[in-house]
């Protein structure tokens, strides 16, 4: 089963709402909704998409959607999923759209215990590597090297310090039915991933990065081209995990050069050569690693 | 039907009762028995729930709420740190008006730690918005357990519950406790009806933002829906008495208050023993009675000012300190004498912190020092300590 985009809902279930011009977050949010449809019920917590979608009397979704705690988007789901289930309501799409905050910090524990349950709910990370909403903070999912407003970068540290934690791979050490990356660059297999998952019983997870032009330093009209080039330079993969494999989607023959990625963007600018050096080392580290454990498919 | 239970089992047999659809909850100290027998009822069958075994008490009441917004009966239950825990949820599930229903062990709140009964936790969490009781046995425990949802989810009010029971005094205290049969409970407490939920036919955006301009009047109305729960309180306890023969008294009990010069307000399971003093120091010709408060929210101001009217001064006995204050209790109690034009001394008495006995010579003291005069808070028992 594969997602037609010519065929795709010509429905909008997230529009006139305040985001920034050239949000890839509320493009994840938009693009996912046209494949789950109007019987979706949206969880999501303090962050961008709630704060740009839900000021009363402006009300975003068109879908049944609400706000949840910042640390609850996977709990409230788990109760979500389970009253409307009790209602005798089966078919419909628990699905929860937290940022990488909500999802890799204060939502991780809330996340873990759902997993741990196998609620049966889809909780997809938009991941914009920082807090974007509250002006730019690093996260757990904030890259090595980022500048942002609490990591700045100067003479003495040049930006975050710490790699970005390895999310999806702590996701599928719950050995969840269904995780899977993907990137709003590669949109085709995001939205078969949300599809597929959407067929998937149990806690299903997708981790999609969304670039913020705001956050990132790029032009507006820039967020797809960033999108596809983080996957294109290795500095992100396109991957499963599914009955207990991870597949590798997509294994490029030759990346592209991660120095040009990281100098479009002013949150890199300040990089050293030592500090791509790095960027570049841990990348071939981690492809080397997946290269040899994964199974591939293109 | 007659059976012997502890507070928890009594409120667990309780809330069975009310066949709740979604409990989430997470254990602690001394609530943990309600959680294992509903977790036993839900497992022989004679409940029919879905039990979600959260990962913490946050995503408990988080689970709650995404549960009442889906238009199910909830339940969850805690205690002290947990209570705290789950705090930012508590302003949420009013702030939503979701009618969920809980269980707080009152218990002591760290540091030190400690997991005996005080009041502090729910009482330093009074203006989150939730109904507040608080009860003094088992079988006010159970019978509150079904009025609770009752008045709760009563459309006007639709504002969530808090039921507070005091930490193993009376959460882990066996009595004999009258059962109902589940066809009065049924007739009792009827189906959970609500427009405060999702709709697959008209979709809603729920629990959103409201600025400057509308967020007071989100806020005005929560308040106004909270001081309703008066008249439903006293619909519930009628409707209850009908069915079950059981009378309670709206939101305080007064005993030999008529003609009283001294009256001591409290709450929770020690008005028992207030009330015994009152008989013994009645019997020695002291005019004295007891004022127990049973709604802290919405909260007594009339019952209250009503009751000690025609009294020369009264004294308020609660586990409870506002720390560089006095006890929040006193606080609204004095507020309610102020706001009838009562001018009599009033005193407060702080005890029981930590779960600390307090002793028949500890409340007959109060009485005497309330009849002689005193400082305006007093740590009673303290002597040599301070």
């Amino acid at each position: 089963m594969s997602v037609d985009v010519r065929k795709l809902d010509t429905n909008e279930y997230f529009y006139g709402h305040k985001a920034c011009a050239g949000c890839g977050g509320s493009l994840a949010v938009r693009a996912a909704l046209k494949v789950l449809g109007e019987r979706a019920v949206a969880v999501l917590p303090a962050g961008c998409m709630s704060a740009v979608g839900f000021n009363f009397p402006q009300l975003c979704f068109a879908n049944n959607a609400i706000i949840s705690m910042f640390a609850g988007t996977a709990s409230m789901l788990t109760g979500v999923e389970a009253g409307l289930r009790r209602r005798g309501i089966t078919d419909f799409h628990a699905v929860g759209f937290a940022g990488d905050g909500g999802t890799a910090d204060i939502g991780i524990q809330a996340l873990s215990g759902a997993i741990d349950r196998g609620d049966d709910i889809l909780y997809i990370c938009y991941d914009n590597e920082a807090y974007m909403n509250t002006g730019i903070q690093k996260s757990g999912l904030t890259p090595f090297g980022a500048k942002t407003t609490t990591t700045p970068a100067g003479a003495n540290i040049h930006g975050n310090l710490r790699p970005k934690k390895n999310l999806f791979e702590i996701v599928a050490a719950h050995d969840i039915p269904y995780a899977a990356t993907a990137t709003v660059g590669y949109l085709p297999d995001f939205l078969n991933k949300v599809e597929k998952a959407s067929h998937i019983k149990g806690t299903r997870f997708i981790h999609v990065i969304a670039p913020c032009p705001t956050g990132w330093g790029i032009p507006v009209s820039d967020t797809v081209e960033a999108a596809r080039e983080i996957a294109d330079c290795g500095l992100w993969y396109l991957a499963e995990y599914e009955n207990g494999e991870f597949t590798l989607n997509r294994d490029p023959k030759q990346f592209t050069s991660v120095e040009a990625y990281l100098k479009r963007q002013a949150r890199f600018k300040h990089l050293t050569d030592d500090d791509i050096r790095v960027i570049i080392d841990s990348r071939d580290k981690k492809w080397a690693k997946i290269r040899q454990n994964w199974k591939t498919k293109e | 039907m007659k059976q012997y239970l502890s507070g928890d089992e009594a409120f667990a047999a309780g809330i069975r009762l009310a066949r709740p659809e979604v409990i989430s909850a997470y254990p602690i100290t001394p609530q943990t028995i309600v959680v294992e027998r509903l977790s036993d009822m839900v497992e022989d069958g004679s409940l029919d729930a879905e039990f979600i075994h959260v990962e913490s008490e946050h995503s408990a009441l988080s689970c709650a709420i995404g549960a009442s917004a889906a238009g199910v009966r909830t339940f969850t239950a805690t205690s002290s740190q947990g209570l705290l825990y789950m705090a930012e949820g508590l302003v949420y599930a009013s702030g939503g008006r979701f009618p969920i229903v809980m269980m707080n062990a009152n218990r002591s709140t760290a540091l030190p730690w400690n997991i005996y009964g005080d009041q502090r936790d729910s009482l330093a969490l009074l203006d989150t918005g939730w109904i507040q009781a608080y009860a003094q046995d088992a079988q006010e425990a159970l019978d509150l357990a079904l009025m609770s949802y009752y008045i709760a989810e009563k459309e006007d009010v639709s504002t969530p519950f808090m039921v507070n029971l005091d930490g193993f005094i009376l959460t882990h205290t066996y009595e004999e406790v009258d059962v109902p049969e589940q066809a009065d409970a049924d007739a009792f407490l009827p189906r959970y009806e609500t427009e405060n939920c999702f709709d697959l036919e008209h979709p809603k955006n729920m629990a959103f933002s409201a600025g400057p301009d509308t967020n007071y009047i989100f806020k005005y109305k929560e308040h106004a829906a909270l001081l309703r729960a008066v008249p439903a309180i006293y619909e519930a306890e009628a409707r209850f008495a009908k069915i079950f023969g059981r009378r309670y008294t709206g939101l305080i009990e007064t005993y030999r208050t008529e003609d009283a010069d001294q009256i001591l307000i409290t709450l929770g399971t020690i008005a028992g023993l207030s009330r015994e003093i009152a008989d013994e120091l009645r019997a020695q010709g002291k005019k004295v009675g007891v004022v127990r408060i049973r709604y802290m929210r919405p909260f007594p101001t009339q019952e209250i000012a009503d009751a000690v009217k025609g009294a020369k001064a009264v004294a308020v006995l609660e586990k409870d300190i506002s720390f560089g204050a006095a006890g929040t209790v006193f606080t609204n109690v004095t507020s309610a004498l102020q706001a009838a034009g009562i001018g009599i001394p009033a005193y407060n008495f702080i005890g029981g912190l930590g779960g600390r006995n307090i002793s028949h010579k500890d409340i007959e003291q109060i009485f005497a020092l309330t009849e002689r005069g005193t400082e305006r808070v007093t740590f009673i028992g303290l002597e040599g300590e301070r």
